[in-house]
């Protein structure tokens, strides 16, 4: 791997006893206050680089939606540049442009080769759209009518439907549980004027985090975050957001013309610098993490064919997020599913995971460790999550280590303290039965 | 075969073709009984993706037992001779790995993402899995609910999905390309073991196969840990499936499809094209196909629709505002001939009609004159940084050969594609659309609303 400064070993037995080498990270802040995250990645002659703003749609306020347009419209031109110039010398490098956001998030992702002149030329052009977007009213009206049609289309999706419920019911009217698209009311309202004040204060240096991995040297690296951050404002970082509110473990069925029913069952979960979030990881693993050999599948999709896919997991955010588990199955199976689904969940609490799935959910973690690293692409989204949430800078070596310390006892405990089986919300999305009826 | 004396016919070949990017880190070795290794070097994790891909897929498939290589895909992760059911996975959970499998219409694999040091583990299960599996019946009946509900999920419940594939069957009269990968529901229903029985013992031997392994290996251990997992599999010969070419077609096809979960109408254009698979065969007019035409469609593609600078994002979403998103694709390495198709879905307040003439115009545009040099650069340079890209992903990597095997072309021709693509001349783009993008060729679907009548 790329930096052996940084070796970790790790024994598990005869059969994982393998070395297991993190990436290199070097960290620093730009004159204007950005945090940059670097990796040094010399093997191929490309760079990838993210850049990462508290500007989710947490931060929407009163304008639902205009976080995710804001995001839409960074490359819709800029100062000197209309949008059909700016693709064109961007596109005849080679390079690839990305963005988007999500409740935290948002950023502006670039992919280009690091031969000259199309690294100097693509990162010249990533920082003028950073720094000098144009909100021309056209783009705007454009982009917000391109919101409203991604929205129905997602509309269009009993998954999309039950999510945003999920979240709503999770975390009411703190800025959580609004959908990051808007709404086609909030859309509908949104201006030029919104996303210019939203941009104003949320694209600012002190707000941001750089990303970098790719085949630079640091002093490279340097300069580059040096000249992606120069003309930003130093601006801000984003406030904390506000503590969440209570939430009622509710159970709603959203009636909708598909031929199968959505399943989500959960409850508030953790950060990551909860001390519980290592326990309860591992924990997670055996019950419905651990992909086709978790618990949750092997009763609900091997035993009984009940649904194709079936897995639980922790999304950590900022503030604890959800923790949840889904399942999908056609209408008349579903009072029966969910059943199972929560009867599975309540027997894992009560009994916390048995010794020898729970040394294998450990082994899966760990041995499995080396794949979230193995190249730039996953590099450079660990930084970005890295520098997001100012994790350790040992986050990613001290990962393994931490799963390994779990012992049984702390996943029961945790699981026992923190999920509690009779506080569930539950969702189902699809066509009305004698279960959901009765609600 | 051994190894010497295939890197000299590589390096021949290579020499003769002229080709200066030869990639020493790709080895190809054959097995005595036909199974095709390829090994491409990664040192950058101590980690490697193994792949295993079998020649067949829903375009073998016959009318009234389709889906039966995707239901086979299902039961390959269940009982074998040596490992009781659900062994399989847990032994490779157990030590970290990745598993999954994919089955289109032209091939069927299964991989592991893992330790460097276990891909012997890889080639013991999957030797085992292609010799030995056992398929019961009870198992069997449960994972058909499996999949009657991944179905469900994946098209009955997504009405795009469901237009394609409607569309698919509209488009193609013979070709088996009609055939939905998953099978049609009511064919899901009434599979029996002993069909699955059949396929597993037909296709899936080592010369229906090719084992790609891509990561922080060496070739020579590679093809040695082989040799002593699949070399005592005794070689059998395959039947090919028979040939169904697509009749001609005569005019152009439209449908509608409603679908009461719509909320937005969608447009799709498709035409009929030759992929690399039939260069040399006859053509639409009987001329044979030539290979500068795959990529002069491969271009075509991303004049119209490589990026945010290419005409239909920057004429049809920005300039005319008529489309609020569009897409165009091209399969060109398919084992039968494919299609080059158009998505797009009109911006609020314009009509599918519209939407469709402006596309039309575009088409005709092209058709009229051709391209400028600028736009064949942009194409050019964004193809060849993406085989730099292309480096970063092991499992890509791994893609690329499997997918050029498995259609029947070689993995070689990774190798040759940006030289390929460098030499199409505005004139060939315009050709290609001239010839390919034409009425007798095309099958036009809208997507509506249930209500909108």
């Amino acid at each position: 791997m790329r930096a052996t400064r940084l070796l970790l070993t790790v024994c598990l037995g005869v059969w994982a006893c393998a070395a297991h080498a993190s990436p290199g990270i070097e960290r620093w802040t730009t004159t204007n206050g950005a945090a940059v995250y670097f990796v040094a990645a010399p093997e191929i002659p490309m760079l990838d680089l993210r850049l990462v703003f508290a500007a989710g749609s947490a931060r929407d306020g009163a304008r639902a939606g205009v976080a995710a347009l804001t995001n839409d419209l960074l490359d819709e031109g800029t100062a000197t540049l209309t949008a059909d110039e700016f693709h064109a010398r961007l596109e005849a490098t080679g390079a690839i442009l990305g963005s988007g956001s999500l409740r935290e998030m948002a950023w502006v992702s670039l992919r280009t080769l690091t031969a000259e002149p199309q690294r100097s030329t693509a990162t010249r052009l990533l920082g003028e759209l950073l720094q000098a977007p144009r909100f021309d009213d056209a783009a705007v009206t454009r982009q917000r009518d391109q919101a409203l049609a991604g929205l129905k289309r997602a509309l269009e999706s009993p998954g999309t439907l039950g999510q945003r419920a999920f979240f709503r019911a999770l975390y009411g009217d703190h800025p959580y549980g609004r959908p990051p698209e808007g709404t086609v009311e909030s859309l509908g309202a949104l201006t030029p004027a919104d996303v210019d004040a939203f941009y104003r204060q949320h694209y600012v240096a002190r707000n941001l985090t750089v990303a970098i991995v790719g085949a630079l040297s640091r002093e490279e690296a340097a300069a580059l975050a040096e000249q992606l951050s120069a003309n930003l404002a130093a601006g801000e970082a984003a406030p904390a957001l506000p503590p969440l509110p209570d939430y009622a473990p509710v159970t709603e069925h959203i009636e909708f013309a598909s031929s199968q029913s959505h399943v989500f069952v959960g409850q508030r979960g953790l950060t990551r610098e909860d001390p519980d979030y290592f326990p309860l990881v591992v924990a997670n693993h055996v019950l419905g993490g651990n992909g086709v050999v978790s618990k949750l599948f092997a009763e609900i999709r091997e035993k009984r064919g009940l649904s194709y896919s079936v897995e639980s997991h922790f999304e950590p955010m900022g503030l604890p997020g959800p923790y949840v588990a889904t399942l999908q199955t056609s209408g008349e199976q579903l009072e029966a599913a969910v059943a199972l689904l929560r009867e599975q969940i309540a027997g894992f609490v009560a009994q916390g995971p048995g010794a020898s799935e729970f040394e294998a959910a450990k082994r899966n973690l760990v041995g499995g460790f080396p794949l979230r690293i193995d190249n730039n692409s996953k590099i450079v989204e660990n930084l970005a999550v890295i520098g997001f949430y100012r994790l350790p800078l040992d986050y990613l070596d001290a990962y393994t280590r931490k799963v390994e310390a779990v012992t049984r006892e702390q996943a029961a405990d945790a699981v026992r303290r923190r999920i509690d089986p009779s506080r569930l919300v539950q969702i189902t999305v699809g066509r009305r039965t004698a279960a959901t009826a009765a609600q | 075969m051994r190894q010497t004396s295939l890197l000299l016919a590589a390096v021949l070949a290579l020499l003769t073709a002229g080709i200066t990017r030869a990639d020493a880190r790709t080895h190809e070795f054959m097995l005595d009984n036909g199974l095709k290794l390829v090994v491409q070097e990664d040192h950058r994790a101590p980690v490697a993706v193994v792949q295993i891909w079998y020649k067949v897929g829903a375009g073998y498939e016959q009318d009234g037992a389709t889906g039966v290589s995707h239901a086979l895909e299902h039961m390959m992760f269940k009982r074998t001779k040596n490992l009781a059911t659900g062994e399989f996975s847990r032994i490779i959970a157990d030590r970290g790995g990745r598993e999954n499998a994919f089955t289109s219409l032209d091939y069927t694999a299964y991989f592991q993402q893992w330790s460097k040091d276990d891909v012997e583990l890889s080639f013991k299960l999957e030797a085992e899995r292609m010799q030995h599996l056992l398929l019961d019946e009870t198992e069997f009946t449960t994972e058909m609910k499996v999949i009657a509900e991944e179905r469900r999920l994946r098209t009955d419940d997504d009405p795009q999905a469901l237009a394609v594939e409607v569309a698919q069957t509209v488009a193609w009269q013979t070709s088996p390309y009609r055939q939905p990968v998953i099978g049609w529901a009511a064919d899901i229903a009434s599979m029996r073991l002993s069909d699955l029985r059949a396929w597993y013992e037909r296709w899936y031997t080592p010369s229906n196969a090719t084992v790609v392994v891509v990561g922080d290996v060496e070739p020579a251990a590679v093809k040695a840990l082989a040799d002593r997992h699949f070399g005592s599999i005794a070689r059998r010969d395959i039947e090919p499936p028979r040939a169904r070419p697509e009749v001609q077609q005569h005019g152009e096809k439209r449908l509608i499809v409603r679908n009461e979960k719509v909320q937005l109408p969608n447009l799709m254009m498709a035409f009929k094209t030759p992929t690399m698979t039939q260069v040399g065969k006859p053509g639409p007019d009987g001329k044979p196909v030539e290979a500068w035409e795959i990529y002069a469609l491969d271009v075509l593609a991303a004049v119209l629709d490589g990026g945010s600078s290419a005409r239909f994002t920057r004429e049809l979403v920005r300039g005319q505002e008529l489309a609020s998103q569009i897409g165009t694709y091209f399969q060109s390495m398919s084992r039968l001939p494919d299609m080059f198709s158009i998505d797009a879905t009109p911006r609020e307040g314009h009509t599918l009609e519209a939407l469709e003439a402006a596309i039309n115009r575009q088409l005709d545009a092209i058709k009229a004159t051709p391209p400028d040099d600028a736009e064949l650069a942009r194409v050019k340079t964004q193809v060849v940084a993406d085989t730099v890209y292309q480096q970063d992903s092991m499992f890509y990597q791994a893609m690329v050969i499997g997918t050029l095997e498995s259609v029947g072309l070689s993995w070689r021709l990774r190798d040759e594609y940006d030289a390929g693509i460098r030499q199409v001349t505005p004139a060939q783009v315009q050709a290609v659309a001239r010839r390919y993008l034409h009425e007798d060729r095309s099958t036009v679907a809208w997507l509506l609303p249930a209500e909108d009548r």
